[in-house]
């Protein structure tokens, strides 16, 4: 069983997707309990896969490698290394926490957790790929599912937000599948398989394509595709409408996971395949990071909308990912990982939140509370250790992969490094502005009999305050598993020349 | 010693942990007695520790403990804890005042609403606030900088249902941060450089030419000297924000919202402090510039926040910006090279300035119970101008008083003169030895000294003026005053004992001298070598000898300037010899400018954060309405139009061609089918012909 493993965690939830479609729409406790039930084994599979990875290699391990489909050299190819495994984790906790926070889905149940199982596996499927076309393809599975969450369970403004959303994606898909194809047939044999493709890395910076740099031309298609997913400006405006609008364990599952498959994107494909465009594209990467942590957190101060305003945070918290990730150096490359692990716990924390308030009050203007505390204290202390943990207060994980990257950025990025550090009071400043207007002051008196947050979502909300906290505190574990693939993945990018710094 | 600095560090902690998750249960049973009863046990061990210092007398004294924390492979973070006899004394002062606090606000704070709550966050303070003394180096002190932050946030805004309290909460940390993103940018210059975060490594690194060596890798390639003052002024900003020098002063005197033991223990005696201990952990890499830079805002924070306290009403109001002078005064100690005079103002004031707090917390105290006698919720009971002749109701409360403010305002016997006088004794020594560079011009340098004296008769005259309004002359308020009683024992015992503390004697046994700071204090604490060799460093050997030339002068001139301070209060607020109203008429804009605290707070909001929350809501505008919905959308409505358009023409011309196909082929049918007869006669004709046709083309 533990050679398949990876292929076991991916299948999983396809597996329940369809035992759930087959059972009775009545039974509402069986697809809730089936839904939990499969991602709560997917989970402790993640939990296993960790324990049978070696830490101390920078190897993929836990490889799954077959023909499939020989014609066209197509594998079915699947591997975990110190990349990949927090955000397999990642991605099992925050699918298991979700069906919790979707208990209270008031429509067509049956479909939604269906269809919620089936975007867990396109997930799960990104990450263990090691295979660009299975990547591919688990990467469009993850679209549909996302459209029809946003679009039949979200919000009033669901189906424009739907839209848009599918459209954003699909445009970045379209680009992301002809840079694919570009490799394949640029490669010599032709092939899909990511560490040939990195193998043969100098070939894509040697040859030519439409009249220019092969390797520019692809990394920028790929680009594309994934800026939009991470989102970066300018490609982020799908950002904050999908995530008001789709219901809340949605919202958790986009700012948790799929943000991360476009930082994803650039270090598992772009970086090591395309070295020499990687150095060449690193300052404008570093830039467009700064914006995003500049831009995001000062649209996150002007909003009135509390989910608009975490939502945001997103753009802003992972412009700190981009910045570590273009230094190119040890501490900014884990560091930009474990941002991206960071924020999908806390971010995930924060829609939760939000959700719990909009489930009580119907809506979500920062401006309609006030003194709250008063009635909801557990809840108000549970999201001010959200909240600090998402302005990076020390003793949480945001802290340090924030620290990390700034500390891995500055000797590259000198400048743009110090402006960035602005971030970090525009964060404290629309968090603590935002906490005050809703819990402090005098109570609002609409909300005397406001009903306190209850054990379901304590239960959802628990774990992942634990994990920001213990990270916090104790961060060797998770770094260990990320550094040794990083710091090799450094090295490697690094071979192809200097950063052009600022 | 390693195992009770540990002890010290996480009782407090401790503390915390139970008062948040089970304090609530035991509050009727006196839960709050486990906090009081573990930060008096931290402060026996500080005392132990204290008593082994002294047993050794070793002023070069140290001990460290490293512990991995954060290892990347090729990049690493160690945590740990560093202990010299500066941290020992720190640690003194930390728990002394935590203990005295703790056992006060049980009185102070009973009934509160959070009650237990308060005696958590009191405890994951001191916890905070012993990290940041035992750390080893810059990056665990900036965990815990943090920390201390969010506990004054949580004190500051402990009745949050007040406007005033959240907002308070919020400008503290948030100003706090402006300082910290300074000091971080510094530890970066200093890691990127070094290779460390760790005191003591960077002291030996930049000493063997580590600095010079590395330094131009940054800022394409910068004179290493020059970064290294411009490292030493960024981490120094973490200071400017925390001990609330200027610009960076505003939140301090908001942060009175606070409970008054909060404001006593916090924003008086040990976390404002807190920017000071960090200026004298990195003294030793500050190149003379930075200190020169540092210096001037210390210099020019002590004057001007004196300036405003002068005319401020509010008790607490008064002591807060006596609060930020005298942390100037600490600061320009460091810049001036007068770094055992600045630490020893830095444990003086802690104490002084702690029972000055507790006690005006006991007239509030009073005042308040008073009030609440007479059912008026609309007098303020921190307003000077309801107070007057509670002398004879508030004997201990009023003696403290008095002890500790001549202490502040630096008259013989009391432990602020000894150290106040070592630090003006300083400045003197400094100007005088400043000879070459931009210092030297104008006589620049003597600014300092001006500064410092001027200050020093300013302080003297509001503490004296605040104690004539409050404890001399008539009942203001008859009514109120008739209720006034004397604090519980809870609160006059932790006021006695920090008066006694602020006795010479205190720090200068086993000498008895009054006038002399020579004692066990100047024996253990000595200023540290400079490790600058990047350029001109600190001239130390030069200054102390200086020093020791101003010390007469300077002494003697402060007695003075405090004399006269002294002398104008009494004859305005005792003697009513010079009406206030009346000089404050004559001094017009003056005096409207100090009332008004300069204007910084409205220059602030109106000159930088409404403009700038202006943009980021333009921003979001943009954002929305133009970028996404204009510009974005705008594709998909071009998109869509250019479709129409493609629709129609595939209607038209495409389908149009295929349907014109359509139309040919069905004529051609149309017309061929008459051909179709079926008369086999008729196809014998047509092959016949067809047959001719063939034979004479191909005759032809």
């Amino acid at each position: 069983m533990e050679n398949h493993l990876l292929s076991i965690v991916t299948f999983l939830p396809i597996f329940g997707a369809v035992v759930i479609a087959l059972v009775p729409r009545e039974k509402l406790n069986w697809i809730r309990w089936g839904a939990a039930g499969i991602t709560g084994l997917q989970l402790i599979l993640a939990i296993w896969i960790l324990k049978v990875f070696n830490f101390s290699t920078p190897d993929v391990q836990l490889v799954e490698h077959y023909a499939w489909i020989p014609d066209f050299n197509i594998e079915y190819f699947m591997g975990l290394d110190g990349l990949s495994a927090p955000m397999v984790l990642l991605t099992a906790l925050l699918s298991f926490l979700a069906v919790f926070t979707s208990w209270n889905i008031e429509k067509a149940q049956k479909g939604y957790f269906a269809l919620f199982l089936l975007l867990d596996a396109g997930m799960m499927g990104v990450f263990v790929s090691l295979d660009f076309f299975l990547f591919y393809i688990f990467w469009e599975v993850m679209l549909l599912p996302m459209y029809f969450l946003i679009g039949i369970w979200g919000g009033p403004q669901r189906e424009y937000a739907a839209i848009k959303f599918f459209l954003y994606t699909l445009f970045g898909s379209v680009l992301l599948l002809l840079g694919m194809l570009a490799l394949y047939f640029i490669a010599e044999p032709h092939t899909f398989n990511m560490l040939i493709l990195a193998e043969q890395s100098s070939q894509f910076g040697k040859g030519m394509l439409l009249g220019m740099n092969a390797g520019k031309v692809i990394f920028m298609l790929l680009f594309v595709g994934f800026a939009i997913k991470v989102p970066i400006f300018p490609f982020h405006t799908w950002l904050p409408l999908a995530h008001v609008e789709a219901p809340t364990a949605i919202s958790v599952i986009l700012a948790g996971v799929l943000l991360k498959m476009g930082t994803y994107g650039f270090l598992r494909i772009s970086f090591p395949i395309l070295k020499e465009a990687a150095i060449w594209f690193a300052l404008p990467l570093a830039i467009l990071g700064l914006i995003n942590v500049i831009y995001g957190a000062m649209a996150a101060l002007a909003q009135r909308d509390l989910k608009k305003m975490v939502a945001y945070s997103s753009v802003s918290h992972m412009g700190f990912v981009l910045l570590g990730m273009a230094a190119l150096t040890p501490a900014g490359m884990s560091g930009a990982v474990f941002q991206m692990f960071n924020h999908g716990t806390i971010s995930a924390m924060l829609f939760m939140l939000v959700g719990v308030l909009y489930d009580r009050a119907h809506h979500r203007d920062i401006e309609g509370f006030g003194g709250i505390a008063k009635v909801v204290p557990i809840y108000a202390g549970v999201t001010a250790l959200a909240f600090f943990a998402g302005l990076g207060l020390p003793g949480f994980s945001g802290f340090i992969s924030e620290a990390l990257c700034f500390i891995g950025a500055f000797p590259v990025f000198t400048w743009i490094t110090i402006l960035a550090t602005l971030g970090i009071v525009l964060n404290a400043a629309y968090f603590l502005w935002a906490y005050q207007r809703i819990f402090m002051g005098e109570l609002n008196s609409k909300y005397e009999k406001l009903e306190e947050i209850n054990n379901r979502e304590l239960f959802a909300l628990i774990p992942l305050a634990v994990i920001t906290f213990f990270l916090g505190v104790y961060p060797t574990p998770m770094l260990n598993l990320i550094s040794s693939s990083l710091n090799q993945l450094v090295e490697v990018v690094k071979s192809a020349g200097m950063v052009a710094g600022l | 010693m390693i195992k009770l600095a540990l002890f010290i560090l996480f009782l407090p902690l401790l503390s915390f942990v139970l008062q948040i998750f089970f304090g609530r249960r035991f509050e009727e049973k006196k839960g709050e007695w486990v906090s009081v009863g573990i930060q008096f046990s931290t402060l026996i061990m500080s005392l132990v520790m204290l008593v082994m210092m002294l047993s050794r007398s070793d002023p070069d004294f140290s001990l460290e403990l490293h512990q991995s924390w954060l290892d990347l492979g090729l990049f690493k973070i160690d945590l740990g804890i560093y202990i010299d006899n500066i941290t020992v004394i720190m640690l003194n002062v930390v728990a002394i005042i935590s203990a005295l606090v703790h056992l006060y606000s049980t009185a102070y704070m009973a009934g509160d609403v959070r009650y237990s709550r308060y005696f958590g966050f009191l405890g994951i303070f001191t916890f905070s606030m012993n990290g940041i003394v035992l750390a080893n180096s810059l990056f665990m002190i900036y965990i815990f900088w943090e920390l201390v932050g969010l506990s004054s946030y949580l004190l500051i805004g402990h009745w949050w249902e007040k406007d005033s309290a959240a907002n308070a909460g919020k400008k503290a940390f948030i100003t706090n941060r402006i300082g910290d993103i300074g000091m971080f940018t510094g530890m970066l210059i200093i890691a990127t450089v070094l290779g460390t975060f760790n005191f003591q490594l960077i002291g030996e690194r930049i000493h063997d030419g580590m600095w010079a060596a590395n330094a131009g890798m940054l800022f394409g390639g910068i004179e290493p000297h020059k970064l290294l003052t411009i490292a030493g002024v960024l981490v120094f900003m973490g200071a400017v924000g925390k001990s609330a020098q200027f610009p960076l002063h505003v939140w301090l005197p908001d942060a009175m919202e606070g409970p008054t033991p909060v404001s006593a223990l916090i924003h008086a005696a040990t976390m404002v402090a807190a920017g000071v201990y960090l200026t004298v952990r990195i003294f030793p890499f500050l190149t003379a510039d930075a200190m020169a830079t540092i210096a001037f805002i210390g210099g020019f924070t002590a004057i001007y926040a004196a300036t405003i306290a002068i005319t401020q009403n509010d008790i607490k109001k008064v002591l807060a910006y006596s609060t930020v002078s005298q942390l100037g005064y600490m600061i320009m100690a460091l810049g001036t090279g007068a770094y055992v005079a600045g630490f020893f103002h830095l444990v003086t004031h802690a104490m002084f300035k702690g029972a000055l707090f507790l006690a005006s917390g006991s007239v509030i105290h009073a005042m308040h119970h008073s009030l609440h006698k007479l059912k008026d919720h609309e007098t303020d009971p921190q307003d000077m101008r309801n107070m007057g002749g509670l002398r004879s109701k508030m004997p201990i409360t009023f003696g403290v008083f008095m002890v500790t403010t001549a202490a502040i305002s630096g008259i013989p016997l009391f432990s602020g003169f000894l150290s106040k006088d070592a630090i003006l004794a300083g400045t003197w020594a400094y100007a005088a030895n400043v000879h070459d560079g931009w210092l030297a011009h104008l006589h620049l340098a003597w600014i300092l000294p001006v500064f410092g004296f001027g200050a020093a008769a300013i302080t003297a005259f509001y503490m004296f003026r605040l104690i004539f309004m409050t404890f001399y002359g008539e009942a203001k308020k008859p009514q109120i005053f008739k209720h006034i009683k004397e604090s519980p024992k809870a609160m006059t015992v932790p006021l006695v004992v920090l008066a006694v503390m602020s006795l010479f004697i205190v720090f200068t046994l086993p000498s008895v001298n009054p006038i002399s700071d020579h004692g066990w204090f100047t024996t253990v604490v000595q200023a540290p070598e400079s490790a600058v060799t990047t350029g001109a460093a600190f001239d130390l050997e030069n200054f102390e000898h200086g020093l020791h030339a101003a010390h007469v002068p300077a002494m003697v001139t402060s007695i003075i300037v405090a004399g006269l301070g002294i002398l104008l209060a009494v004859l305005v607020y005792l003697l009513g010899k010079i009406s206030a109203d009346n000089l404050a008429a004559k001094l017009g804009a003056l005096y409207r400018g100090s009332y008004n605290k300069w204007y910084m707070d409205e220059f602030y909001i109106n000159g930088i954060i409404r403009p700038f929350l202006k943009g980021c809501e333009a921003l979001g505008r943009f954002d929305l309405d133009f970028y996404d919905h204009y510009l974005i959308n705008g594709w998909g409505r071009n998109v869509k139009r250019t479709s129409k358009g493609v629709g129609l023409a595939d209607d038209l011309i495409v389908d149009g061609a295929v349907n014109f196909s359509g139309i040919v082929f069905q004529w051609l049918g149309w017309t061929l089918k008459f051909i179709q007869t079926g008369k086999i006669q008729n196809y014998l004709i047509f092959v016949l012909i067809g047959a001719t046709l063939l034979f004479v083309v191909n005759v032809f």
